[in-house]
């Protein structure tokens, strides 16, 4: 082989391997890709079911209930317009509590309860994530009537 | 009154850094030396006035001064004294001024140790890290007064955020932002650089212990933050790829690739103009980080109550620097030419390929971190990019990388000869092959490719790292015949293998597990069981608790007992986690208390990780062979090396 043909060969191997590199990256991007929803997106059936996404809202206050001595524990999240029941097995946040705006990562079931597998609280009591602040303010400004 | 005095000391401070910037470069622009002269003294004058005024800050602290809003805010007279002083940089306005004061030491530590540089180009240097001083004061004087004063004043301080109220995490701010502040340093040489229209392979003799130096705190930094979220906030996660960290950690990939490309800079004079760009690149990405961080547009810890107008005014900042030091880059970096040539199988190469996959991992980890805040602000769909992309795409580039990285060290600059490089790295090669495949089988019982990899990966990298050493004093015979800078890198890159190591085995081998424990019952990991006893009450001197009492057993052996607690803080009433953890190098045993579930039962995590100490380890042996490096006899030569000298430098090393 001339070193040109080497020079070319190896620079081939290279944008091979480059072309490779970026379609595994883009690949992992999109599927890692992680939608936000508000309980009024899922209630109008935005939301997919069987694929993971982010849920936001507030935790309705009385509605977190858990089975005694276990870890299951169930909770209803609300953009003040619709209701979301959120089932999740796991030790909760030191920031979880009712009334309090929180993220839940997981699937939504054929059933239309949201199957956590993680959830997040921040780290200040008088803190709203972002998402939910502006569910909130969305759903606030839905004219369409309430459930 | 002592606020007062503070603010003012800082509006002082910030015309000095005005006069330094500007009687320096406009000195050195005209050649005026009694103009450049002003440069030194009005630095040390800004870094009087700074002092003064965080001292005062932290004086107001001391004394629970709560007739200063921040201390109000960020303070308790209940809080510890050592924590009223980190409350100082608890939260926006003050870790401002801890940043303004690093910036200012750098500052009169490049005045102290550029006398030996030629007078014009120490005096743009300095003039440059003025402009970039007086930048941050204006900041903190129009959005971030740290002095205000509160009418009427609080009777009581709020108390710092109790999650911050830990050792790791009180050091990790000054330690980081020695760190970002740093590559200030490294800009401004480039800046100066450009702004002479020259740089040869002496600029980068003097830029080189600077960046060097500055990386090995952002080194240390990043660690403190990932052991602090490990034991204190991620319920045993060390690393989240939460935009914080990757803020972090994106000027350190930039600069990791700017300190090697330096290395063909001034051993071989190529590579100039992506030097510079590099340099720019590192220090962009630390202001970029300051953004992300400060603005608010980020959900986390580290975003305190944000006001528009402070990301406003520092993507302001960030532009103009970004855009002034590209603009003058795109003309002034043409005229840098480098001379010599390289053969494909040479150190350039190794180095070149060492800073391509640097910078792919860095741009997928900015794409990842950017994209989901770009579709946020132009109102499209709320998303976010999970962790698995970030750990999948940070592999492509980083296998290769240290694959080429064990052979690599080891080439000759210009032209190296494959075969022989091949057989220099054999024992390593043979090494890493056969850990490989047994270790994880015959230590873990079971392996797994991607384990295997990074096994391999780890070994090769540790086992090849000292081959230059010991080829050294083999030849001589004398431990001083290893030179520091040779010393510093095997250490270095002994220090990768070692958190490479770490990852692997944790990743690959911990155990973790949530369970409702009632009395007496207990959970497994590993080989480990974890019996619980139950809790009790107990009050700190800020906080109360209940404290859990858990048995750890090794078959019929007590291992240890471990305490984890839940706390209440006193002011802020926030319930807090803090984890219990029987340490050592081999393994982690993690545990911490969820909550009373009720039926008499609290829920429990257990952990068993294996060698993660090594993760923290490696870094701190990364950060410590940059300084053995740092400290090379070289740098600390007075006079310019001739060009002669210069080659056969260039040759030994």
């Amino acid at each position: 082989m001339t070193p040109r043909r080497q020079r070319m060969l190896a620079v081939g191997v290279i944008l091979a391997g480059v072309a490779i590199a970026v379609a595994f990256a883009l690949k992992a991007f999109r599927e890692n890709l992680m939608m936000f929803y508000a309980p009024t997106q899922v209630a109008s059936g935005e939301a997919p079911v069987g694929h993971p996404f982010r849920l936001g809202g507030l935790v309705t206050i009385g509605s977190v209930q858990r089975v005694p001595g276990e870890l299951d524990v169930s909770f209803v999240l609300t953009d003040l317009k619709h209701d979301i029941k959120v089932a999740y097995s796991g030790i909760l946040p030191d920031l979880f509590r009712e009334g309090q705006g929180i993220i839940a990562h997981g699937t939504l079931g054929t059933d239309g309860v949201f199957h956590a597998d993680e959830v997040l609280a921040k780290h200040d009591e008088s803190y709203t994530p972002p998402e939910v602040e502006g569910a909130l303010k969305a759903a606030r400004e839905d004219p369409s009537p309430p459930k | 009154m002592i606020p007062e005095l503070g603010h003012f000391a800082l509006i002082l401070a910030f015309c000095l850094a005005l006069a330094q910037a500007g009687f320096a470069l406009t000195g050195a622009h005209w050649n005026r030396v009694a103009w450049m002269n002003v440069a030194r003294p009005a630095a040390a004058g800004q870094f009087v006035f700074v002092a003064l005024s965080f001292g005062c800050l932290a004086w107001a602290f001391l004394h629970n001064d709560f007739t200063v809003a921040y201390v109000a805010q960020n303070s308790n007279s209940a809080l510890p004294a050592p924590y009223k002083v980190a409350a100082v940089w608890g939260a926006h306005e003050g870790s401002l001024l801890l940043w303004v004061l690093v910036q200012a030491i750098w500052t009169i530590a490049v005045c102290a140790l550029s006398r030996s540089l030629p007078h014009r180009f120490a005096a743009r240097v300095i003039g440059v890290l003025g402009l970039v001083s007086a930048g941050f004061m204006l900041f903190a004087l129009a959005t971030s007064n740290a002095f205000e004063r509160l009418v009427p004043a609080a009777v009581e301080g709020r108390d710092l955020n109790p999650i911050l109220q830990d050792p790791a995490l009180a050091i990790h701010p000054p330690v980081l932002y020695t760190g970002y502040v740093g590559f200030s340093v490294a800009f401004a040489f480039a800046i100066a650089a450009m702004l002479e229209g020259h740089l040869d392979s002496a600029w980068a003799r003097w830029t080189r212990p600077w960046t060097t130096g500055a990386w090995c705190f952002l080194t240390v930094g990043i660690a403190l933050g990932s052991w602090w979220a490990y034991y204190e906030l991620g319920w045993g996660g060390w690393w989240f790829w939460d935009a914080v960290e990757n803020a972090s950690f994106m000027p350190w990939l930039a600069g990791t690739a700017l300190i090697h490309s330096l290395a063909v800079t001034e051993k071989r004079g190529l590579f100039k103009s992506w030097t510079l760009l590099l340099a720019i690149t590192a220090f962009s990405l630390s202001l970029l980080g300051t953004f992300l961080v400060r603005s608010g547009v980020l959900i986390s810890v580290h975003a305190f109550a944000s006001d528009p107008a402070r990301g406003k005014y520092i993507l302001l900042f960030l532009g103009t620097t970004i855009g002034i030091a590209l603009l003058l880059y795109a003309w002034r970096a043409p005229r840098l030419k480098s001379e010599a040539g390289f053969m494909p199988v040479s150190r350039e190469t190794f180095l070149l390929a060492n800073n391509v996959l640097l910078i792919v991992a860095m741009a997928l980890i900015l794409l990842g971190t950017l994209y989901p805040l770009f579709l946020d602000y132009f109102g499209l769909v709320k998303q976010s990019v999970g962790p698995p992309y970030f750990e999948f795409v940070f592999l492509i580039p980083m296998i290769p990388l240290v694959l080429l990285l064990g052979a690599g060290m080891h080439a000759a600059w210009k032209r190296a000869d494959a075969s022989e490089l091949l057989r220099f790295v054999r024992v390593p090669l043979v090494l890493a092959l056969i850990a490989a495949v047994a270790v994880p089988w015959l230590v873990y019982g079971r392996n797994t490719v991607l384990t295997a990899v990074g096994v391999l990966a780890a070994v090769w990298v540790m086992a090849s790292a000292w081959l230059a050493p010991i080829s050294r004093w083999r030849q001589k015979r004398r431990l001083d015949a290893v030179p520091r800078a040779v010393m510093g890198m095997s250490l270095a890159h002994f220090g990768l293998g070692v958190f490479i190591l770490g990852v692997t085995i944790a990743k690959s081998f911990s155990v973790e597990q949530d369970i409702p424990l009632q009395r007496a019952q207990s959970a497994h990991a590993g080989a480990y069981e974890f019996v619980f006893q139950g809790v009790e009450p107990r009050k700190g001197p800020n906080y109360e608790a209940t404290r859990g009492t858990i048995e750890v057993r090794h078959g019929e052996d007590m291992v240890t007992i471990l305490h984890p607690e839940k706390r209440t803080y006193l002011v802020q009433r926030n319930p807090m986690t803090e984890s219990d953890i029987d340490a050592s190098l081999s393994r982690d045993l993690y545990v911490a208390l969820g909550e009373d579930v009720g039926n008499n039962a609290w829920s429990v995590r257990v952990q068993y990780k294996p060698l993660v100490r090594l993760i923290w380890l490696g870094a701190l042996l990364m950060a410590c062979g940059g300084l053995v490096a740092v400290s090379d006899r070289r740098y600390r030569r007075a006079t310019v090396v001739a060009p002669e000298a210069a080659r056969s430098l260039a040759q030994e090393a």
